[in-house]
């Protein structure tokens, strides 16, 4: 039987950081032991597992191995950094489709010293001009036509958004200070890879990466691990008190790539696909922006930041810089955002990362989340995006079975 | 084609396929017939209205600057700094560096005017030489 609504039994992400001793399998099955236990549940419970691993080496499957097989259906999903996202969702799909009714996602990955994530690759050219590949190129594009490193993407995305709506301040240290803030949430959180306050002139002094992204301004490569159990309303209703009490409402779950748009070929789009998860996530929810009391949305740059309070419509069409500049998205703000660090000091091990934001809403409806809680927050937002791309929303409530 | 010091014949190679050489170089886009959806590469299928015809088109030389970074820590073999940017062609979208220009932000910004230029970016062991394109700040803008 379809299942009409949809539950976080049990989620927790490891520490994220440097794990040098420990391999992508230790993590996941960290995560995983920790989120059963978290819902009181076993493996033998489970229906379905989807595991996210973008960078590998490991699999679903090797994660049985070392926590429990049962022969239950694998999928082993990848989707760029929103890949975590995509294994919650695929078990909330099983679900609710009647497949099961308890289901683990798992997201992994090592990547602490990882460096640039693209365009690492940098291919000598050729001793003599032969044009290849879909544009005849007879010599190497990276950085002759244009960049494909990550913090130029977004980089430009940020810039863009100022382009178009008539900026007129100083760019970088309005990037600078919407970095400021996650390092300054991360001092509360015990499980960020970095938990250092930063000074503006700290961030805007580091290492420039790409105009205006400083290095403290990117996502922190690092290692880490996120789990989470899902379960039916109906299911739910028949395990214990405390369970229930525990257990989170996910009023929504949507994913979505991005449709055509005019320069989406040149500079990826990662608004149009932001805006439609949000529209349906508000839908499928029956809420509004103005209902949360968080969000954790997807900071892998600082630039990407403030996008994304207008894609989310956090703001008014076009008034991301006057949300920011009003403080409201800080932690004693109106509408707090990455109150975790963010990805900036938080961490960012891709495929983790859209379980571990899902697990800090729930960490704060859950009323667990120690010195840097959300009083009385009852419904959050979890967001990332994956670049070619693919959003992942998921809108969840502390509410009663 | 060209012709080099004592007549000797310098050939060159476009570094992509979409830039055109000759007198005027210009980019060349993929025009879907249908919904004039520009593609600087191939497709089978038109990605905003799936129409699958299309015809060449030349692109416009002079543009406005839509967004930009100024790369400063690229893969191993790629020189830096550089200004990577989108300009705005009468409504194409282009990927291009910003070239003949300081690389900082006094000297590029958001919404200048800039145009096509075309420069050497290696010879190979024939003597042929690759040609690249850039956007370069419109004087006096």
């Amino acid at each position: 039987m379809a299942a009409d609504d949809i539950w976080i039994l049990g989620i927790r992400m490891t520490k994220f950081g440097k794990h040098p001793d420990r391999d992508t399998i230790d993590l996941a099955a960290e995560a995983t032991m920790a989120a059963l236990a978290d819902g009181g549940v076993t493996m033998g419970d489970m229906g379905i597992l989807a595991f996210g691993n973008l960078r590998g080496p490991s699999t679903g499957q090797m994660l049985q191995k070392q926590v429990g097989q049962t022969g239950i259906p694998v999928f082993n999903v990848a989707n760029a950094c929103a890949t975590g996202a995509t294994a919650l969702r695929t078990a909330i799909m099983a679900i609710k489709a009647g497949e099961c009714d308890m289901g683990l996602a798992v997201g992994v990955e090592k990547l602490a010293g990882a460096g640039l994530l693209s365009g690492n690759a940098a291919t000598s050219d050729d001793n003599v001009y032969e044009p290849s590949g879909r544009q005849g190129a007879v010599a190497a594009l990276d950085g002759r036509i244009g960049t494909v490193t990550m913090p130029g993407v977004f980089a430009q995305v940020g810039m863009e958004y100022l382009y178009n709506h008539d900026y007129t301040g100083a760019e970088f240290e309005l990037f600078a200070r919407i970095s400021q803030k996650n390092h300054a949430h991360s001092t509360l959180n015990p499980l960020a890879a970095y938990t250092m306050e930063m000074s503006l002139e700290q961030i805007m002094g580091d290492v420039m990466i790409a105009y205006p992204n400083t290095r403290s301004m990117c996502s922190a490569n690092c290692d880490g691990a996120a789990a989470a159990v899902v379960v039916s309303g109906e299911k739910l209703r028949t395990l214990s008190a405390e369970q229930q009490a525990r257990a989170i409402k996910v009023r929504a779950s949507v994913l979505t790539s991005d449709p055509w748009q005019e320069a989406c070929q040149v500079l990826p789009d990662v608004n149009t696909l932001t805006r439609a998860a949000a529209k349906q996530a508000y839908e499928a929810a029956g809420i509004g922006p103005e209902d949360l009391d968080l969000v954790e949305l997807h900071d892998c740059f600082a630039t990407a930041e403030l996008v994304h309070y207008d894609n989310l419509g956090l703001c008014e069409p076009g008034g991301a810089v006057d949300l920011f500049e009003s403080g409201a998205t800080n932690r004693n703000g109106s509408m707090p955002v990455n109150v975790s660090g963010g990805l900036e000091s938080k961490g960012h091990p891709i495929a983790a990362t859209g379980i571990a934001n899902v697990w800090e809403v729930c960490h704060h409806l859950r009323g667990e989340a120690g010195g840097r809680q959300i009083e009385g927050a009852r419904m959050g937002l979890a967001h990332v995006i994956g670049l070619g791309s693919a959003c992942g929303v998921h809108i969840l409530e502390s509410a009663s079975v | 084609m060209g012709h080099g010091v004592n007549g000797v014949k310098v050939s060159q190679i476009p570094l992509v396929d979409y830039l055109e050489l000759g007198d005027a170089p210009h980019l060349v886009a993929q025009e879907c017939m249908s919904c004039a959806a520009r593609y600087f590469d191939r497709r089978n299928a038109c990605a905003g209205c799936f129409g699958t015809e299309f015809r060449s088109v030349s692109v416009g030389t002079e543009g406005t600057l839509r967004s930009f970074t100024i790369v400063a820590h690229a893969a191993p073999g790629v020189p830096t700094p550089f200004v990577a940017g989108v300009v705005d062609v009468d409504g194409t979208s282009v990927t291009s560096n910003i070239i003949n220009t300081p690389p900082d932000p006094e000297h590029v910004r958001l919404g200048m005017k800039v145009r096509l230029a075309t420069h050497v970016v290696g010879t190979d062991s024939e003597g042929t030489d690759a040609i690249g394109f850039g956007f370069e700040p419109v004087e006096g803008d």
